[in-house]
């Protein structure tokens, strides 16, 4: 494509397949403490 | 659902339900809301002033191709998959231990009241420790990694507490077919060669606590006798980064309206040589003066642009350094599901004061009515379980047409409690500041793509 570089695919559709195993880490328990993300958190099911 | 931003000259538009990234130039920028309220036809007159018609034309067929692949104005398909989740019986997966409630620094912001949670000064014993341990065990089901977090007050102040729940959780852990995971928060004082030793040898995470610039420390981070900390912490902080060969730590540092300006800090720790650096804005009572206000947002937004562009600068440059909230996997990171859920608190993730009883997190440590049990009943009050893990980014009106929401899944439920009185209605700062991480988080990304 000319005028669109895609960065990544349709990650969160995918995911919906073999997710919600649970076994990932908690997001507060990493390093925040107060300001939630998840986005950053990696997937233990890959 | 799109959202899309520009910065420094990088067009970026996101596709919220399939989580797709793209990176746009101008044309298919400006022609990307029109393509859904106008036909092929009508796009061609309103751009064709502007850019030559073999170009909008081209614009228009590339979007086409990327809509029915999938990756974008893909529609909201996770409300019933969600429903899948929430009807499970909540398990618990994570605690946070408060082997602490008391403290040897007085830090000015401190959300734990100097360490006492709105109680008084008190150590975990071993024997709540190992009950912890217990209930984890059995409030687990079948998840197999479970984490512990060793937390305060300051943990250091009651050491021996930890390594004899370390050791006991390791005894039993095989039996039982799970797989624990330590990490410990310290502000440092006390850390010295063999405990950072035992850090090493039995901690997944190490969190230390500093705030950046020496002034910043210590205007916030004082003893007892009011000095500042920062000439303690350092030596000792850069000395156990290193024996981690730089991986498996951060420090952590808290900003407040004292350093707006706190790029300066995340910089000033990346230059003392940690690699991995979060530093976050503080969440306090709104009457207090370093609280952060609507006001001063403008200029948090250009401090995370500050930092975004110096942090692609290092990266080329091979200086990189990782900060906590522009980390963004966009091909490996955590499934919807997880996404959706939120933290946890409440349900999977839990905080046990010293002296057993359950609270839904540490930060609701000490609200009476938030005491969900303790760890030797087990969970009492199970509708506010429930109640928790149903607090997903679909139960919160401001996040169901949030684009942000698949990024931080729902903000934190005791942020809104403290400034709403309510879980469901998210502390609009925090929003806000999340929001303008995550767009710097993909910038970053698109620039070390190029």
């Amino acid at each position: 494509m000319k005028h669109i570089k895609t960065l990544n695919t349709a990650t969160l559709k995918k995911s919906m397949a073999k997710g919600g195993c649970g076994e990932c880490q908690t997001s507060c328990q990493s390093a925040c403490k107060t300001s939630c993300t998840v986005a950053n958190q990696s997937c233990e099911n890959n | 659902m799109i959202h899309k931003f520009s910065m420094d000259g990088v067009n970026m538009v996101l596709d919220i339900y399939s989580g797709a990234v793209h990176v746009v130039d101008d044309i298919v920028y400006e022609l990307v809301d029109d393509y859904k309220k106008y036909s092929r036809d009508q796009l061609i007159q309103k751009y064709k002033e502007k850019y030559e018609i073999s170009q909008v034309e081209e614009a228009i067929e590339e979007i086409e191709a990327l809509e029915k692949e999938g990756l974008l104005f893909t529609e909201d398909m996770y409300v019933d998959y969600l429903s899948q989740f929430q009807g499970r019986n909540p398990i618990v997966k994570a605690l946070c231990l408060h082997i602490a409630h008391d403290c040897n620094l007085k830090c000015k912001y401190c959300f734990a009241g100097e360490g006492e949670y709105r109680g008084h000064r008190s150590l975990m014993s071993a024997e709540v420790g190992k009950k912890a341990i217990d209930f984890l065990i059995q409030a687990s089901g079948n998840r197999r990694n479970l984490e512990i977090d060793f937390f305060g007050g300051e943990p250091l102040m009651n050491f021996e507490v930890v390594k004899e729940i370390v050791d006991y959780a390791r005894s039993i852990e095989e039996k039982h077919n799970k797989n624990f995971r330590f990490t410990i928060t310290t502000n440092g004082v006390l850390l010295d060669d063999d405990i950072q030793a035992y850090i090493n040898e039995h901690m997944h995470n190490v969190v230390l606590s500093i705030d950046g610039r020496k002034e910043v420390h210590d205007r916030m981070r004082y003893t007892v006798n009011h000095k500042g900390s920062y000439d303690i912490v350092v030596p000792k902080f850069k000395k156990i980064a290193d024996s981690r060969n730089q991986t498996n730590y951060y420090v952590r540092g808290t900003f407040t309206r004292e350093n707006l300006d706190f790029a300066k800090d995340v910089l000033h720790l990346a230059d003392l040589g940690f690699k991995q650096v979060s530093v976050e804005p503080v969440v306090a009572p709104k009457e207090m003066s370093y609280a952060l206000r609507e006001e001063d947002l403008p200029m948090l937004y250009a401090q995370y642009e500050e930092l975004a562009r110096e942090l692609v600068h290092r990266k080329k440059e091979g200086q990189g350094f990782n900060f906590f909230h522009f980390m963004i996997d966009l091909t490996q990171g955590p499934c919807v599901a997880k996404r959706l859920a939120g933290c946890g608190s409440g349900s999977e993730y839990l905080a046990v004061t010293p002296e057993g009883d359950l609270y839904p997190c540490h930060q609701f440590v000490g609200l009476e009515e938030f005491k969900m049990g303790t760890v030797f009943e087990g969970i009492q009050n199970l509708p506010m379980q429930k109640q928790f893990q149903a607090c997903n980014v679909y139960a919160k009106d401001e996040c169901k047409n949030c684009w942000a929401k698949f990024y931080c899944s729902g903000g934190c439920a005791a942020n809104a409690y403290q400034f709403h009185g309510d879980i469901h209605i998210p502390y609009k700062i925090g929003c806000e500041l999340e929001k303008k991480r995550v767009e710097c988080a993909l910038y970053v990304t698109a620039k070390l793509a190029e």
